[in-house]
This record gives structure tokens, sequence and C-alpha cells, in this order.
């Protein structure tokens, strides 16, 4: 009883902090830097919810103090139990929905649609976006709707765990649906925000997006087909090397297998673009070899790689260790005994390996295959630095945007066509693929041995390893070379010059001065990804707790509306973004808030998978034991889910760190002239040919993240693998969960 | 860890459905204070979730719970006064056996130190002082088990809930075991609801019995009566095996009832028998092979099998095969032999439902 009042006190309290305590709008030069102190509560810009409503004449105010008196009332008449439950989970409902609609129906201008005007008269004025004190009692409405679920007995009573689901689906709703949304609208409206469908129907008819010439012996075809041919052969080609490489690792007796599956934390740590970057110092026109076998056979250097072949070369170097990775568990999970089984049945090696080992990983290479595809669809990085003019959809959204002629109308499009081509690869992986999984190993007693391969695939395998392993290493080589040559192609000599300008460092009247010019974003991107991480981490475990531990309505969609905002593009991510929080009820561009928010909830699926794969391992009995021991949720949380889970904390924290340190396509559209990140710096570099700069800073931000990840690596210990029993201890840390891995989209 | 306050448990036309899946079929049931009942019933059939409804684990679709004369049907599982020992012990693996007693009475609000104090005391309770300091996984299965137990009593329940927790446990521990927590219970008086499949283990540990059946409850008793007087075919088989075959009730004489089987006439208790066509449940050890002389129930031995310390015999008899288990194993009966049927006056019951 107590502690039911307590609860909605507290919530109440928060509603009416946030309606007098706190400036009711967006404050232009931002919450934190607290200038707004200065004239709070009177200044017009300032003054929080109460002031509005009564002196400055934003009258519809009043329904939100009016939702809050009543939730009062309702608190000091009416006792605890499942009546009041209903009212005060109505007063929540009412009150979520009477910010967002006024929220959208009256803006900067006064009404949006003739509707509100037709209803209660014109306005004598607007309202600018929604700041803190409008978010906060957002906040205290949903915890009552919280509130009343709880005493009405719902997720037996649990305030904490209905609180959760009802918080993640109001975040999940602002940052992933609305942005998405609002760029489907985006498409039909003029840039002042009218209805004008003339672009969108331009656009989808496009003869540079569809047209087929290319097939009739013409010039080009349209960029959508070049995009979808680009990552079937991506897709194609990297699961065959990643299958070669997993065959390799497990069934040879390959020398150097650790170092193999080193490869595989290369693009964790890679910028998107550096690979591109990297091929352009070898192959470009002045690239290294290029100069080469023009100065010895008198080759003419030609521009072969800025188009889809060197995409296609870079996404393949990308991608073909995430290919690896998923492979390595799809060979590893065929179980030796059906191997030993055909063999008994008088089977040889190769007959094995065609009629029982590869039709058992199908489904495994299935999954392989569309990961590259969608991975390809989604690579923003090296179609920017090698496409030029003969882009994919990502860049083009790209240029419809920032290019000559901006026209978001045609980005939107572009976006739209995008986004159909990764969900459908999405959902065929999820509804084709799921149940079929034939790995076979089930942890009792399965012991016995993969056979060898047969002696023609072992040298198949190998010729095709061995020589893309060296090519993977002179490139990384590049990469960390590059930084320190002068120009390349035409002043091979070494120098310092390009670290210098980018990092150096003096004292300047007995302060440190940071001179260099990559200091700046770089700094920035440090403290985005230091906010982000922890963030992401804790939104991405929550989640996984309430899928793997809570049966509520709608579970099974949430999960899966969750797993598939994975599957949008970054660079639709990004369009989306600015087109959702450009303008009221939430304006957030240009502030480091929306970057942050970005990275959260891109990254977080894959603390949720992590999580998701973790949590099952514990046995959910030890939850219940804890509650059963007077324990609340929260507590059963923090003292018997999150020590068992720190393996995952671990890789949900660096994973997103790293993350944001290199990710770029939806970035580079969310940077500002304040918050410049990293990345979205270094393209800009590269656009103005300084490339002994940009990757200078690349190689600076790989050894970074390679310190940072040896660093957690050695202070969480040794990595201890052993199959979990029921109630085992926790084994040690994983390396970060492949999914993480493979769900890697730039 | 004197003087538990031990409580009623009352379920009121409890049900619980998942989806449109009926777990638990309108059930009513009232457990006195100080006693030890057992949830007895094949595996699927509710008990768990008959528990876990009152640990507050799961929430009922419909009907009430009280727990010491409370109504807790809406409360959560850390707001009642129940304890509960997990099938697979559910021990915390991060913590040592001491935490692991303690966390309870620090969830409770106990002082670090006075818990831990306590939890000495539970952990000495059931045999284990010393062993605080160790992992749960650097014990032995029955070690763990106790740590479970103890874990759940320190917090002086009002009532315990077991739910199968022998079923990790070797047969010869199991036996040991069992012993120990009726002891306990015994000992402490605290009301226990304890879960099992075993009919062997209800039968020793139970003041009352319950068996369900399909999310409904089949019989309540005490062991013995629902050993003896079975009220359903499926109660008399699954409280130790049972031959049911159809016979006639031709006659009531005082407390016993006269049941013509075939060619046989046997008396039977049974008060509440009426006359005409009913069943009879015969315990497989209540039946006499005698050399076969023509007269009464005849029958031929399809099958015999040698097991040590009796002899098990399929008989084929007009009234159906039956089977049955003879302690002489010297007279071995070889298969085809013809047999004349007797009963016993023990483990004989007619089956009114
Ligand atoms: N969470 C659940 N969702 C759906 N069905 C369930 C759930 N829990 C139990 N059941 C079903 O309810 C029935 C009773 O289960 P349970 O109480 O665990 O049986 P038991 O008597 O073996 O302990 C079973 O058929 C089981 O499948
Ligand atoms: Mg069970």
């Amino acid at each position: 009883m107590e502690q039911r009042n307590r609860r909605v006190d507290m919530t109440l309290g928060l509603g009416l902090a946030g309606f007098v305590l706190l400036p009711w709008y967006r404050i232009e030069e931002g919450f934190y830097a607290f200038r707004w102190l200065a004239r709070f509560p009177f200044g017009a810009d300032e003054a929080p919810g109460l002031v509005q409503m009564v002196a400055e004449g934003r009258w519809w105010l009043a329904v939100v103090a009016a939702l809050l008196l009543a939730a009062a009332a309702v608190r000091f008449f009416s006792p605890a139990g499942e009546a009041r439950g209903r009212l005060l989970t109505a007063l929540g409902v009412a009150g979520m929905g009477f910010l967002v609609l006024q929220g959208f129906a009256i803006t900067f201008a006064g009404w949006s649609w003739t509707i509100g005007e037709a209803l209660f008269g014109p306005l004598s004025i607007g309202q600018p976006a929604m700041g803190a004190g409008a978010v906060v009692v957002g906040l205290s409405f949903l915890f009552l709707f919280s509130v009343g679920l709880a005493e009405q007995g719902v997720m037996r009573g649990d305030f904490f765990v209905i609180a959760a689901i009802a918080l993640l689906v109001a975040l999940v709703a602002v940052f992933v649906f609305y942005p998405v949304l609002s760029m489907f609208v985006g498409a039909v409206q003029d840039i002042d925000g009218s209805f004008e469908p003339s672009g969108f129907l331009r656009n989808i008819q496009d003869p540079a997006i569809w047209s087929l010439d290319c097939v009739v012996g013409g010039a080009r075809c349209g960029v959508a087909w070049r995009t979808l041919w680009l990552a079937v052969m991506t897709a194609t080609g990297s699961t065959i090397l990643g299958l070669a490489f997993a065959l390799v690792a497990t069934r040879t007796r390959f020398p150097f297998k650790k170092g193999l599956r080193l490869l595989t934390v290369l693009p964790i740590i890679t910028p998107p673009f550096v690979i591109g970057l990297a091929l352009i110092l070898l192959f470009g026109r002045a690239g290294v070899v290029t100069t080469f076998l023009s100065d010895l056979f008198g080759i003419e250097p030609g521009r072969w790689l800025y188009g889809l072949t060197g995409i296609w070369i870079a996404q393949m170097l990308s991608f073909t260790p995430i290919s690896f990775l998923v492979l390595i568990g799809v060979v590893e999970g065929v179980s030796p005994s059906m191997e030993e089984a055909s063999q008994t049945l008088r089977a040889d090696r190769a007959r094995t390996f065609w009629r029982v080992s590869l039709p058992l990983m199908k489904p495994g290479l299935a999954n392989a295959f569309l990961i590259g595809f969608i991975e390809s669809m989604a690579d923003f990085g090296n179609p920017l630095v090698l496409g030029g003019s003969h882009g994919v959809l990502s860049t083009e959204i790209f240029f419809a945007v920032v290019g000559a002629q901006t026209d978001p109308s045609r980005a939107a499009v572009l976006a739209i066509i995008l986004l159909f081509f990764t969900l459908s690869a999405f959902l065929a992986q999820r509804l084709w693929l799921t149940g079929k999984n034939f790995a076979t190993v089930t942890g009792k007693g399965d012991s016995g041995i993969h056979p060898a391969l047969p002696r023609a695939l072992a040298v198949g395998v190998n010729a095709l390893v061995i020589p893309w392993t060296i090519f993977t290493l002179v490139v990384y080589g590049m990469i960390l070379v590059g930084g320190f040559v002068n120009t390349w192609g035409l002043d091979n000599s070494l120098t310092l010059a390009h670290y210098a300008r980018a990092f150096s460092v003096s004292l300047q009247d007995g302060s440190i001065a940071w001179t260099g010019v990559a200091w700046d974003s770089f700094w920035t991107t440090m403290m985005i990804a230091l906010i982000a991480a922890p963030l992401t981490a804790a939104v991405g475990l929550l989640t996984a707790y309430l899928i793997v531990r809570q049966r509520f309505v709608g579970r099974n969609m949430f999960e899966f509306a969750l797993m598939m905002s994975f599957a949008i593009p970054g660079t639709v991510i990004g369009i989306s973004y600015i087109m959702a929080f450009n303008m009221p009820p939430l304006e957030m561009t240009g502030t480091a808030l929306i970057l942050v928010a970005c990275f959260v909830f891109r990254n977080m699926p894959v603390g949720v998978r992590g999580g998701v794969a973790a949590m099952s391992q514990i046995d959910g009995s030890l939850d219940e034991a804890s509650l059963t021991l007077r324990a609340s949720s929260w507590r059963t949380i923090r003292r018997v889910v999150l020590p068992l889970l720190r393996p995952a904390i671990v890789a949900a924290l660096v994973y997103s760190f790293v993350r944001a340190i290199t990710s770029i396509s939806a970035v580079v559209f969310l940077v500002s002239a304040k918050y410049n990140m990293a990345t979205a710096y270094i393209v800009g570099l590269v656009e103005n040919g300084e490339y002994g700069v940009a990757i200078a800073y690349s190689s600076m931000l790989i050894v970074v993240m390679l310190v940072i990840i040896a660093g957690f690596q050695l202070a969480v210990g040794e990595r201890r693998l052993r199959r979990e029993t029921r109630i085992a201890a926790p084994a040690g840390v994983r390396p970060l969960p492949a999914e993480s891995i493979k769900e890697k989209i730039a | 860890m004197s003087g538990l306050k031990s409580g009623s448990v009352v379920f009121e036309h409890v049900r619980k459905t998942f989806g449109s899946f009926t777990a638990i079929h309108d059930l009513s049931l009232t457990i006195e204070p100080g006693t030890l009942v057992t949830l007895l019933g094949p595996s699927g059939c509710g008990k768990t979730t008959t528990l876990r409804m009152l640990a507050g684990l799961e929430h009922p679709t419909a009907g009430r719970i009280f727990i010491g004369g409370k109504d807790v049907t809406m409360l959560p599982a850390n707001e009642r006064d129940v304890s509960m020992v997990f099938q697979s012990y559910a021990l915390f693996p991060h913590m040592t056996v001491l935490e692991n007693v303690a966390y309870g009475l620090e969830s409770s609000g106990l002082k670090k130190a006075e818990a831990r104090e306590k939890a000495e005391e539970g952990l000495s309770l059931v045999g284990l002082a010393g062993f605080g300091s160790r992992l749960p996984a650097e014990l032995s299965g029955g070690q763990q088990q106790r740590v479970a137990v103890a874990r759940a009593l320190v917090l002086e329940p009002q009532v315990l809930l077991l739910d199968e927790p022998l079923s990790n446990l070797d047969a010869r521990l199991r036996r040991r075991v069992r012993t120990e927590i009726r002891d306990l219970q015994q000992r402490l008086g605290f009301t226990a609801v304890y879960v099992t499949h075993d009919q062997e283990e209800a039968l020793a540990v139970s003041d009352r019995i319950v068996v369900m059946h399909e999310g409904r409850i089949a019989q309540e008793g005490p062991p013995r009566a629902l050993y003896e007087t079975p009220a359903s075919s499926f109660i008399a088989d699954f409280m130790g095996e049972a031959n049911v075959v159809p016979c006639e009730v031709v006659g009531i004489e005082g407390n016993e009832a006269v049941v013509r089987l075939g060619s046989l006439e046997h008396r039977v208790p049974g008060r509440a028998a009426q006359p005409g066509p009913a069943k009879l449940a015969i315990r497989p050890n209540a039946i006499r092979l005698a050399p076969a002389d023509g007269a009464g129930l005849q029958g031929l031995v399809r099958h015999a099998a040698y097991l040590g310390d009796h002899v098990e015999y399929e008989v084929e008899t007009e009234v159906g095969t039956l089977y049955v288990v003879d302690p002489d194993v010297d007279r071995s009966l070889a298969a085809t032999t013809p047999v004349a049927i007797g009963l016993h006056n023990r483990g004989v019951a007619i089956i009114t439902a």
C-alpha cells in the first residue's frame, strides 16, 4: 500500500517539476549551457509550462495542467487498487496523447492544420519545439500509465518491468519509427512542408534510377539496378571467400589459424572508407601498383578503380571477415558424428563433404549471403571514396541532400528504394531461414572429429585463402604506412608531416594547445562515443532482459521491430533523422544529442543480441529465486542478472564505443560545425584530396581502438571458454559476440 | 529459527490459462497450517503452475489465493510471505553459499552482519556449518539441495514451497534427503507444499496428498486413504500400479460389498458401493496364483519375468490380462501354465468414479 502511494507521489512530483521548474520549450543555445537560468522563469523563451500558459497566452497547456491535477485528485481520493489503476492508466494515456497531438498541431506559426483553426479559432502565438519541461512531463505521464497498469496487476504487478517496457517502446517509436515515417512523408512534401507529390512521382519514375539500358547494350543501368548487382556480387564473393577461410581455419592443418581468426576483428576497428582509401593508394591513377606497372610495362594508368569494380573489391575486403566469422560457426556446427556416419557408410571424403557436410551448411551459407547483401547495400564509405559520380544508392542519397541542387524528395525516394531492398533481405533472412538451422552440435557427448577436406578442395581453398590474406595484409600495410609518405606516386619519401598537421600539440603560455587539425573532431568523437557507449549497453541489455525474461503482449512484435531497425541502412537513418528532427515538435539537428541518439539506436540491437544470447544461458529460475527471496525486479537485475552478464556487458560497451568512432553513413548527415566527428572530418579530407592526412588520421583511430579493445580484454581477465552447464559460473569474457560483427552496417 | 509462523493456504476457484490453453481449471484447496501437503501427478498436470501461483511467479487468470488468511492474489512475488526451493536449486553461481543464504535476509532489509549471522544459523540447521565460503559449484548435489532449503527457510516464511526438490539427486540420496526434509518440517512445524510426480515420495513425506490430473484435483486425502481407496482408475493406477477390471457388485453386507469378478466372488470394504456394475482396482501383489483347479477364475500365464525378490507374471483371464507380482521366487511358473486366480483381502478396492 505504502509503496504504491509513494510511486504515484513520485510520478506526480516529476510531472509538477517538469511543468513548473524547467523551461517548457527548447533552448536555442543548448539546455546544458544553463544560460537559461538567468532569465528563468519569466523570459518568454525560457519560461516553464505554467508561465507559458498563464502569461504567454499558450492556453492549450492548461489541458496538461488539468490532467496532472486530475491525477493528483485520483491519488488522494481513491485507495490504491484496480479501480484507481484504471483511472491512472487512462490519465497517462490521455496526457501522452495530448502532448503528441499539440506538438504536431501547433508549431511556430500557429495551427499546422486548418481543422484546429476551424475548431478553436486562430492562435495569437505559436510554439517552438519541445524542451526539457515538456519531455519531463511526458515522462511523468508515461510513468503514470505504468503505475496504473501495475496497480491493475498487469505483469504480476511489477512496476519496474512495465515502466521499462513502456519507456523502451516510446524511445524506439521516437527514434526509429517516427524518423522513418517522417521520411516517407517528406517524400511527398515540398520544402515548406505542403503536400506536393510531383517530386515523388518524378523521382520514382526517374530513368536514372530504373533504366535497364546496360542489358540491351546501352551505356549504364539505373542506380537501383547497379546497387542491386553490386550487392549480389559482393554477397556471392564474400560468402565463397568466407567459406574458404572457415574451412581452412577449421578443417585443415593450416599453420596460422590463430592469425586467421584475428582477421575477424578487422572490420570492427576499420572505419568503412579506409579500405577504399588504401585501394586508391595502391591502384589509383597515381597508386603504387599503377605507377609500377606503367613504368615497367608501359601500361597506361586507368580509372578502372573508380566505379563498381573498385567498390566491389573494397567491399570484398571489408566484408569477407564478417562472412568468415559467421561461417566458422556454421562449419563447426556440423556434427562430426554425421560425417563419421557417412564415412562408415562407404562414402569417401569427397562424397561426405559434398553430400553431407555442405548440404548441412546450406542455411548458414544463405545467412552469410544475406548478411553480405545487406552490408553491401548499406555501405556508404567505400562508394563515397571510390564511386565518384558513378555512385550507388547510399551515396546518391547523400548527394541529393548536400549536392549542388538539394532535393529532399529525391533523397527520400532513393532512401525508400534502398530501405525496400534491405528490408526484403532482412525479412527473407528472418522468415525463410528461421527454424532451418541444421546446426547439429548438441553439446551432449557429441564427440568425434571432423574428417579432413578432400584433397582437391583443400588445394582449392588454400589457393583462395593464401593470396587473399596476403592482399588483405598489403592493404592494411598501406593504411599504416600511407600516413608516413609524402605524396603517393609523386614523392614517395617518408615524412611525419601528415601526423604533425593532424595531431600536433604545442605548449603556449604553459598550457597545452591542441594545434593539430584533427584534435577538434577527435575529442568530439571520443566524448560522444563515451556518452553513447554506456547508454547503448544499458538500453540494449535492458531490452534483452525484457525479451528473454518477461512475457508481455506484443513481445515478438517488439523484438522483431527492434531487429528490423538494424536492417535500416545508416544513410536512411541519417536522412530520416534530419527530416524528423529539423522542426517542432522535436528539434535536435546540430546538437550532440542527435548524434548520441543515433548511435544508441543504431547499435543497440547488437547489445540486445549479445544480451539475449548471454541471458538465455542463465537459468530463469535464478531470477525467480531472487524474487521469491523478497528481492524486487530491480534488485534482482542488479544483484543476480548483471553480475552474471558481465562478459556481455563488456562486449556491448566496447562494441558500441568502437562503432561510434568508426561509423560514417548516418553520421555524415548529422554532424555540424560545432560537433564534427572524426569519420566525417576524414571524408572531408579525402574530398579535398588530402589523402596523407586522411590516412594518418585513420591509422590513428585504428590504433586507438585496438588499444581500447586490448585494454578491456586485459581488465576483464583471461578469456575462459567452457561449455555452460545449467548453473555454471559465468564463462569469463567472450570475444565480441559474433552477431555484433555479423550485423555491422556501415 | 524456532517458532516459524506457519500459515494456512487457501485456493478459491483458481483458474490459469496460457493463451487458449487452460493449465488449471477451477481449483479450490485448503491447506492447514503446519502440515506438509504434496501435489502429486504426472508431468504436465499443472503442479508447478499451482505452486508458482502460490509463490506469485504467475498470477491466476481468475479466482483468489489466501496465505495466512490474507488475500495475496495481486501481490508480487517479493511481497509474499512464502519462499521456494527450486527444482534446479537456482543457487546464484556468483555468490558464496553464505551470500546465497543471506541474500533473502538482506533483501528483506536486515543489516549485513545480522543477515550473515542468521544465515550461519540456517546453514548449521541443514548440517552445512563451515561450508559458507564455498561457491555452489564446489558442493555436491545433495549439499546444494540443502543450501537451497536453508536459503528458503531462513526467511521464516509462512509457507515453504518445494518443486520436485529431489529430482536432481540419485536414488539413494533421494531417500535420505526426503527424510531430512520431513524431519525438519516436523521439528520446526512450518507449512509446506511439496510438488512431486513420484508417488512413493509422496506417500513417504506427506500429511495429505493432492493428486492432480489435467489441471484438476483428482483426489485429495491422507496417503493411506488414497492408496487404499482410490476414487478413480486414474488414481488407482497412479498411486502404485493396479489392475482395473470390470466387476459387478451383487450385494452389500454391512461395511462390505460382495463383488463378482467373472466366476469369482470376493468381499471388499466399500461403504459407498451401489449394487450394479462397477470397477475393481487390484494391486499386482494382491493376486494369488494357485494350480488350476477348474473352479473360480481361471487364467493362463503369458509371460514370466524373474526380478530377484519377486516374479512378475502376465496372466490372461476372462476379465482381461492381469499383471501379477508374486513373492514366491522358488515356484517359477513357465509361460502357458494354466492357473487359478484368488484375491487377498488387502489391495483390492471398488472404484466408484
Ligand atoms: N508459461 C507457459 N506458457 C504456456 N504453457 C505453459 C506455461 N507454463 C506451463 N504451461 C503448460 O501448463 C501445463 C502444466 O504445466 P506445469 O504446471 O509445469 O506441469 P507440471 O505438473 O509438470 O509441473 C503444461 O501443459 C504446460 O505445457
Ligand atoms: Mg513441474
